[in-house]
């Protein structure tokens, strides 16, 4: 058996590839609902109704969705300059901590249309800082960047841990390690009355679309896609490949900073160590299953809020741990690597 | 001064070094072995999280230690298995098919747990190894309790560290290792199948990887909780770095490490109040940042590292 | 005559649409020298994969003393005798030479490698075919030539009878080369048959027994060396007469570009030595040399991809500061890089975002690409160059060398540059092509274009340049004009013999 390169990749081939790697995952995740005693059907529906079965769920689904697009999108943006932060996490965590700092000690006066945009910039910029670190020990000693973002993730994690523990304690959250609210004037407004969902995930649509126009039109985009292709031929070209992967890197880090600082301003008002259920891991499935494409980002990032969402009211009625939910996630990255490996490739054999 | 003196002085703290290098060590191999066939494996942490889980419910449910250790290994290679399918086979970036290997390992493993533990309100826990009297060494003041009180999965860490340089030093099997890390067309030429070679070092050192995550709950700890692994398996691949690829060199980076760890945890308590806890825990990350830093440039990467192999295609 | 030692009987094998190999046979004896001529494309590197079992053929099969090989088994073919001396050597540079010959040569699961014994054999093969090598260096530390020669003697220690080389003196200087044909020969001599493949006619005819000649996947003729001349095989090689576009003399204009003691120091060494060069409108000045002597380097300082450590660069007279890619694009320089597929091209973009990527200031307003521009550009390119294979958006992997080598040259051509540097521009292409590409750099020079050209063919060189000097070493010798130049002075001058050079240096 051979494989042998594609030369053309049709567009709905792609497509196809993505959807068909989510059914893929959902069968297989099927298995263990299986094994697990449940019927599997009645487990599927269950997600569905869990997911969108009352006004309360959709919302939720919705809310859940905004900071999976946005650190889908810090991946995507990366992963196609070829470079593989990983640590969207911690940038997260960076960004939402900033966030409840400046509001809590320097800005919460200031009326929210000036307090919000403030605060959405700081903690992108947050994220951005983390990021930059790796990347300059990159280009500096030419140090793998997964590992070294990966491990601040759990630098960052501490440092958040720290910060709540002391210096940003709420003396009032009877001792539990919780940073002070942001004031009222960051909370960012609702988009329904009497639920959780906020303007947040207008905004990461806006910037999924704002991101595909940078990539198809601008000379930065035109630049970045060559710095990950072909890193030698993007040098010849001129490229200026150092200062490429700056601007890749802010644009990355910036979007998982407001990943963290959307959640706090969204829906929390203040951070604590388990503020995010590993939005910066999932965003590395979301943007692999859009094929690394920004507004493919917005459809994986509504898949995995509905498994998320979904699997917790799934869990609840059949009894099956609600971590099926992580499994069938990363279950999703796996059969979209070997069915992208399928378009891209064919079969002699 | 005088309370580093004393942490330095205590027999505890070797003894706790040799017991936090154990997994370190451990997984260090496994990536390395991975990695000397060409393969970067970051379903590291993954494994390593499965291991800890599969080996503490075996033995939970009745099986033997050893067993126990026995079936992360297997448990390890399995997955192993998926990382070369992808990798190997496929020829798939080995940095997101790792990834997407961990990311599975670890929420299968928190997955089956739950599946089969009960939620209750303290974990349920096992008997683990406890650390073997060797006759004449153990009952040496300090040395004895320092480095002679250990459990046995210790011993033989450093014990597969020493077998596995030996290996890839000075065996065929490891010079065809070698070869095909360094140049798998190469080692076509010679008559090796570095398909084959890669899968079983990638396999293998999956098994290890289990090996280290059992560690931790059926020695280190009694019970099995989410998150307890806690990067330990990204350390491990940056200790490769470190080690520039050679295992003599990734047991004393494991062993250095895990002192600075043993030390950073007595010094808590002694500065607790004065400097917040999450600065020690911050160390060991930080620490392998600047190994990384330090030694990026001057190890002596295998040249086709991350390098997918695809018969005729150069 | 008896059964041959090898025969290949038949055999075929497809690639997708291409035929690589279409029934072809061919029969080796013992102490035989055969060469295996052709062009890029040939089929005689899939050839050889099959017989080294790399590649299963489609049809037919290959034996060796009358027993027919498993295919697709390298190590069955090993252990026949077979051994092969790759044109990219399949050696692991952080080996050391002795590693890299003895693995796979004994058991896997056996406890420990023989290193005394394998020292010995080695060094018993080193005396008797007078291949020298140090058995502990690591490999990556020894020239291209020791290299190719643990290569060989790799081959020699799996006690190989029949010994097939892959372009062997793709990489060597001519010395090298001439000790390397003598080495076969004695070889031969002492009952090894050996294949070679090549397209250099010299070297075939000094050479071989018998010669094979392979077109468009099929043999064309089999001659007997001593019953053939190099015109015939010319002819039965490429199947037309293609002709060279030949250089017409010219008057050359004023220096455009200068290089005075300029000197590239990378990571310890000094890559390039004080190395001086005048350049001027409406010439083209050839430099010639074996591959890591400082070709890649020169072309790099010159391309803007690297900055001399001392020294000037003159352009038009002014001295360069650092202009950087952009900076020469922008001053009107074409650029050729040696690699086209890895520097010239970036495989999975379109041909248009190829054409414009190193002038995007021409092509873009506030940051946004002017794709319209760019896309008419890149026809205009396809049009006037004769591109063929694909439209503006077709991505440029998907061209043959040639064509996309065409859009390279179109590129930079396009718009009349003062000065193009070329670096081996028709590398890997076929005779067509070459022809092609040749064309267009005489028309660039007739339109006043000042030439550099970096090239590893000495008759690339002497046909198309004005004035030729060698590098070697990093060192550029003096010019000697291309009317003094013959094969012999300038295959001296790659070995660093420049007093020919020197005694007419003066004259120009």
């Amino acid at each position: 058996m051979r494989f042998e390169r594609r030369d053309h990749r049709p567009l709905a081939l792609v497509i196809a590839t993505s959807v068909l790697a989510v059914i893929a995952a959902l069968a297989l995740s099927g298995i263990l609902i299986a094994l697990a005693g449940a019927p599997v059907l009645e487990a599927y529906r269950r997600i569905l109704i869990g997911a969108f079965g009352s006004r309360l769920s959709t919302t939720e689904t919705l809310t859940r969705t905004a900071p999976l697009m946005l650190t889908g999108l810090a991946a995507a943006v990366a992963f196609r300059a070829r470079l593989w932060n990983i640590g969207a996490e911690g940038q997260l965590y960076l960004g939402a901590i900033t966030v409840a700092a400046a509001s809590s000690h320097l800005l919460g006066g200031l009326p929210s249309a000036v307090q919000i945009p403030l605060l959405l910039l700081l903690g992108a910029m947050a994220g951005m800082v983390l990021l930059l670190v790796p990347l300059w020990l990159r280009l500096r000693f030419q140090v793998d960047e997964v590992v070294t973002t990966l491990i601040l993730n759990f630098v960052a994690l501490l440092f958040v841990s720290m910060l709540i523990d002391t210096v940003l304690k709420d003396p009032t959250a009877f001792g539990w390690p919780q940073s002070q609210s942001v004031a009222d004037a960051a909370m960012l407004p609702k988009l329904l009355a009497r639920s959780r969902l906020h303007i947040g995930i207008l905004v990461a649509a806006a910037l999924a679309i704002l991101i595909h126009l940078v990539q198809s039109r601008t000379v930065f985009g035109l630049q970045s896609r060559a710095a990950g292709l072909n890193p030698a031929g993007a040098v010849f070209a001129g490229v200026p490949l150092g200062a490429t992967l700056v601007k890749v890197a802010c644009l990355s880090g910036g979007l998982a900073g407001l990943a963290g600082a959307i959640e706090v301003m969204g829906v929390k008002g203040y951070v604590t160590t388990d503020l995010s259920p590993g939005y910066g891991y999932s965003g590395i499935v979301v943007a692999m299953l859009a094929g690394l494409n920004p507004l493919g980002v917005v459809l994986a990032a509504l898949f995995s809020a509905i498994m998320f969402v979904g699997a917790d009211g799934m869990s609840r009625a059949l009894r099956i741990p609600s971590y099926i939910a992580d499994v069938t996630v990363a279950l999703s990255l796996l059969t979209m690597l070997v069915a992208l490996f399928f378009t891209q490739y064919r079969i002699r054999r | 001064m005088s309370t580093l003196f004393d942490i330095l002085a205590s027999a505890g703290l070797w003894a706790a070094v040799l017991r936090i290098a154990t997994p370190l060590i451990l997984g260090t191999l496994g990536a390395l072995l991975s990695e000397r066939a060409g393969v970067l494996h970051l379903g590291i942490e993954g494994i390593m999280t499965f291991g800890a889980m599969i080996g503490w419910l075996a033995v939970y449910h009745g099986a033997d230690l050893w067993t126990g250790f026995l079936v992360a290994a297997l448990a390890g290679a399995a997955f192993g298995l998926l990382h070369a399918l992808l990798t190997v086979s496929l020829g798939l970036s080995q940095h997101v098919a790792g990834l997407g290997v961990t990311l599975f390992a670890a929420s299968f493993a928190y997955y089956v747990f739950r599946m089969l533990v009960p939620v209750a309100g303290t974990p349920p826990t096992i008997v683990p190894f406890q650390p073997l009297d060797i006759p004449g060494l153990t009952a040496i003041p300090f040395f004895g309790p320092a480095f002679f009180a250990q459990t046995a999965p210790t011993y033989l860490a450093i014990l597969l560290a020493i077998a596995l340089g030996y290996l890839l030093k000075r065996t065929p099997l490891g010079l065809a290792i070698r070869m095909t890390g360094e140049n798998p067309h190469a080692a076509e030429a010679q008559g090796i199948n570095p398909v084959a070679v890669r899968y079983g070092a990638v396999i293998a050192g999956s098994a290890l990887m289990g090996m280290a995550g059992a560690f931790l709950t059926l020695s280190a700890f009694n019970s099995f909780f989410p998150t307890m692994v806690q990067g330990r398996g990204w350390i491990c691949i940056a200790l490769v770095v470190f080690a520039s690829w050679r295992p003599g060199r990734a047991l004393l980076g494991a062993l250095l490490f895990a002192f600075f760890d043993g030390v950073q945890l007595r010094l808590q308590p002694a500065l607790n109040g004065i400097v917040p806890y999450q600065l020690f825990l911050m160390i060991p990350y930080l620490m392998s940042i600047v190994a990384l830093a330090v030694m990026a440039r001057r190890a002596r990467v295998p040249q086709a590292l991350m390098q997918p192999y695809r018969r005729g295609e150069r | 005559m008896s059964t041959p030692l090898l025969e290949i009987a038949g055999v075929s094998k497809r690639f997708g649409a291409n035929l690589a190999n279409d029934d072809i046979s061919l029969t080796l004896a013992k102490g035989e020298i055969v060469a295996l001529l052709g062009e890029n494309g040939a089929g005689k590197t899939t050839l050889m994969s099959i017989l080294f079992g790399h590649y299963v053929p489609d049809a037919g099969t290959v034996s060796v003393d009358g027993a027919v090989l498993p295919p697709g088994k390298p190590r069955a073919a090993i252990r026949a005798g077979i051994g092969m001396v790759h044109q990219h050597f399949a050696l692991a540079p952080n080996l050391t030479v002795l590693e890299n010959i003895m693995t796979g040569t004994e058991p896997l699961w056996s406890l420990s490698a023989r290193k005394g014994q394998a020292r010995a054999k080695l060094a018993a093969l080193s005396a008797r075919f007078g291949l020298k090598v140090d058995p502990h260096a690591r490999l990556g530390d020894l020239s291209v030539g020791e290299q190719q020669r643990v290569e060989i003697l790799k081959a020699l220690y799996n006690d190989a009878r029949i010994l097939v080389l892959d372009e062997p003196t793709a990489v060597l200087t001519r010395a090298e080369a001439e000790h390397l044909f003598a080495t076969l020969k004695d070889m031969a001599r002492q009952g090894l048959s050996l294949i070679f493949i090549s397209h250099k006619l010299d070297e075939v005819m000094a050479t071989a027994d018998r010669i094979v000649v392979l077109r468009g996947g099929r043999k064309v003729a089999e001659r007997r060396a001593a019953e053939t001349s190099k015109a015939e095989l010319a002819e039965l090689m490429v199947g037309r007469t293609v002709v060279r576009p030949v250089r017409e003399p010219a008057t050359p204009g004023p220096v455009v570009l200068e290089a005075v003691g300029v000197t590239l120091r990378q990571s310890g060494v000094d890559r390039l030595k004080a190395v001086d060069f005048r350049l001027r409108a409406g010439e083209v000045l050839g430099i010639i040399g074996v591959s890591g002597n400082g070709q890649a380097e020169l072309a790099r300082l010159l391309c803007g991809t690297a900055r001399p450590t001392s020294g000037d660069l003159l352009l038009f007279g002014k001295p360069v500061g650092e202009p950087g890619v952009a900076g020469l694009v922008e001053a009107g320089i074409g650029r050729v890089p040696e690699d086209r597929n890895k520097e010239g091209a970036i495989g999975d973009m379109a041909v248009w975002e190829n054409a414009v990527l190193e002038r995007l200031p021409r092509f873009s307003r506030h940051g946004l690409v002017a794709r319209k521009a760019g896309m008419a550009f890149a026809q205009d390119i396809i049009a006037r160059f004769d591109v063929r294979g694909g439209g503006p958006s077709t991505r440029i992997r998907l061209l043959s060398g040639g064509n996309m080598q065409k859009l390279i040259l179109g590129r930079n051509l396009i718009d009349r540059p003062q000065i193009l540097i070329a670096a081996q521009p028709a590398r890997g292409l076929d005779e067509g092509a070459v022809a092609a590409v040749h064309e267009r750099i005489l028309e660039a020079r007739r339109a006043g274009t000042a030439v550099l050209l970096i090239s590893e063919d000495l008759e690339e060189v002497m046909a198309l340049a004005d004035r030729i000097q060698a590098i070697t070493g990093g060192r550029l010798s003096p010019p000697i004009a291309a009317e003094a130049a013959d094969t012999r002075t300038l295959g001296l001058m790659i070995s660093g013999e420049w007093t020919a050079a020197k005694e007419t240096a003066h004259a120009l």
